[in-house]
């Protein structure tokens, strides 16, 4: 994709070459609350990855001895009602969050652009059938469709997974469609035509990477959304099922604790807050760096 | 106008026939034998069979389509495997605690946001404006069921100040008339309940309200900050008008629509958010009667339901498209 994008343009003059990525990328640090929410976002890559080895405890070590304690020096985030280390849950669900986070987004991305791509770059009929069926989706309210989606394949983390991608694929084939649309008219693509290339060849190696921009920061803010999405399924007892230290689940163990442990909710909820903060900053910084023209 | 309605609502055809048909896959797309889930592995064949008769999976798919069709054409949607009893006519209990939740939860969001926005665009830059956004912020990124169960703890438990379920008091219970509790108490007179029934409303509908507030304050700062910018609100200044007349008169007038816009996205959204919030806070409505049919595999009711509020989002977001072309005539639809 970047390959595309950065090769220099043949006959261009040389001293121009910072490319639209390297441009973005000067924007994008100006901006401080854009670099704040990447650096809460690395954080918790780097809690994903390294996690099990710096929280203090594993995440099922139970100790009924232990039950319900407030935080301290030894359990800086408290432990919940079977004695387990809230804050090494915690870490631990990073991994979960980010995990269905970035695939479901992948996922709806990839389906997303095809289906867009298909819908732009074809139009008559096949943009009208795949254009109702965004507008069908999106005519029910998102969590609602994954909702029913989760209720057909049984309630799991993988499932919600699946859920979460299916309900954002409208969001990136209409996003892509309309870039495909715009872009089906440039010079260079009536040129491609000329010269006799493939659709296929122009379609992935011309129009899809000049439609990479808004898709990324809209995928950047959608990570946002399905981490808050995947929390939401697991509350309700419809994603990661116990044991699994998912931000969701613990949230909705700890509904019965309210009175006499209150951080047994507080910490879960303010990582998944944060993190989605961070992915929002983040895709806000991106979106001004990368597409001037959808400054708010 | 009229004829754009009319087109508007032609369109919609596709749309509503889609979601039907995607409703109607929610039992069908069940794997394995839908009805020796629903009953579980223990149930006699005789049952699943009786079972399959009932929901009709013994026809073929397209009769039974047209059948689901026809039934919720003719207002039938369905029995509830649980209650027995038809969906249609204990729906609206459900529906009308939604309606009203989110009616409260949108004035609070509406009122708080807009006013928010303005002060903020009126003082940009101010600290009210760096905290208002930083709230802002916030708020689009607060999972709503935690914030629900904060609230739950700080002003249910510390505090003690609010109730945190249910709509009404237990012992002291609504006479429902239209099931709108806040409109049954004013018609009977009984004030005391309607404040009862208010004090229900206030974490609930603050927790549904957040998020739609954070994002109707933000888009309505930065479209007010383009409309000071323009000539005729310099103009209106220098002519020594005050400037709080400039700001709610003239160039709210200018900067509502996009605002208007986001209202009515939200509008959905709270629907979908409805069910989070009345799950923690014991609301008794359709997000509930949904999530309570999950654990039941109580098919019927998670279809209808979800058909049912899909149906208003839909019926909302048009009425949010013909609104525009009321309040900012330019607008033209071909």
């Amino acid at each position: 994709m970047s390959e595309a994008v950065t090769q220099p343009v043949p006959g261009a003059p040389e001293e121009k070459a910072a490319g639209p990525w390297r441009e973005a990328w000067t924007g994008f640090r100006k901006s401080k609350a854009a670099l704040f929410g990447a650096a809460i976002v690395l954080m918790f890559v780097v809690l994903a990855f390294v996690g099990p080895l710096i929280a203090p405890e594993g995440i099922n070590e139970q100790d009924m001895s232990k039950r319900l304690m407030a935080p301290s020096a030894e359990h800086w985030f408290g432990t919940d009602d079977f004695g387990r280390d809230i804050l090494s849950r915690v870490i631990h669900g990073a991994r979960i969050s980010l995990w269905v986070g970035f695939f479901s987004v992948i996922g709806s991305v990839i389906v997303g652009s095809l289906l867009g791509i298909i819908a732009g770059y074809y139009g008559r009929w096949v943009d009208t059938i795949i254009s109702r069926l965004f507008d069908i989706m999106l005519a029910f309210p998102s969590i609602l469709l994954a909702i029913a989606i989760v209720s057909v394949l049984g309630p799991s983390l993988q499932n919600a997974l699946i859920a979460i991608a299916v309900i954002n694929v409208p969001n990136f084939g209409r996003l892509i469609r309309s870039k495909v649309l715009s872009i089906k008219q440039d010079e260079y693509i009536t040129a491609a035509k000329a010269i006799g290339m493939k659709d296929s060849r122009i379609l992935f190696s011309h129009i899809l990477p000049n439609s990479m921009a808004p898709v990324i920061v809209q995928g950047t803010l959608a990570v946002a959304t399905a981490i808050l999405e995947a929390a939401a399924l697991g509350f309700l007892g419809l994603g990661a099922q116990a044991p699994a230290p998912e931000w969701g689940k613990m949230l909705s163990d700890a509904r019965n604790y309210l009175r006499d442990a209150p951080w047994t909710m507080i910490f879960p909820g303010l990582a998944i807050m944060l993190t989605v903060l961070g992915f929002n900053l983040m895709g806000d910084g991106l979106r001004d760096a990368l597409d001037p023209k959808m400054k708010s | 106008m009229l004829q754009y309605i009319g087109k508007r609502l032609l369109q919609l055809i596709p749309v509503l026939l889609g979601m039907t048909f995607i409703v109607f896959m929610i039992i069908r797309a069940i794997p394995g034998n839908p009805a020796q889930v629903i009953l579980g592995q223990q149930a006699s064949p005789e049952a699943v069979a009786s079972l399959e008769a009932k929901l009709g999976l013994d026809q073929p798919w397209y009769t039974q389509y047209f059948d689901f069709l026809a039934g919720i054409l003719t207002g039938d949607l369905g029995e509830s495997l649980r209650t027995r009893t038809p969906v249609a006519q204990e729906i609206w209990p459900y529906l009308a605690a939604t309606i009203e939740l989110a009616v409260f939860a949108m004035i609070i969001a509406v009122i708080v946001g807009v006013n928010a926005g303005i002060i903020s665009a009126w003082f940009q830059n101010s600290w009210f404006d760096y905290a208002a956004m930083v709230v802002a912020l916030i708020g689009v990124s607060m999972p709503i069921f935690w914030l629900g169960l904060m609230e739950q703890w700080i002003f249910g438990i510390e505090l003690n100040m609010l109730p945190t379920t249910g709509r009404e008091e237990v012992r002291n219970p609504v006479t429902a008339i239209t099931g709108l509790y806040v409109i049954d108490t004013i018609i009977q007179g009984r004030f005391d309940q309607l404040g009862e029934v208010v004090r229900h409303l206030i974490l609930p509908g603050i927790a549904l309200a957040t998020i739609p507030m954070a994002i109707i304050a933000r888009m309505t700062r930065s479209s007010m900050l383009e409309v000071m910018r323009s000539d005729f609100v310099r103009t209106a200044r220098s002519k020594g008008q005050r400037m709080s007349l400039v700001v709610y008169k003239h160039a709210l007038k200018n900067a509502i629509i996009p605002v208007l816009t986001v209202i009515g996205l939200q509008m959905g959204i709270l629907l979908g958010g409805a069910i989070l919030t009345e799950t923690i806070f014991g609301w008794p409505g359709i997000g509930r009667y949904i999530y309570d049919a999950i654990g039941f595999r109580d098919y019927p009711v998670i279809q209808s339901g979800i058909l049912v509020v899909a149906f208003i989002f839909v019926m909302i977001n048009l009425l949010v498209d013909i609104l525009y072309s009321v309040v900012d005539p330019r607008i033209k639809y071909d």
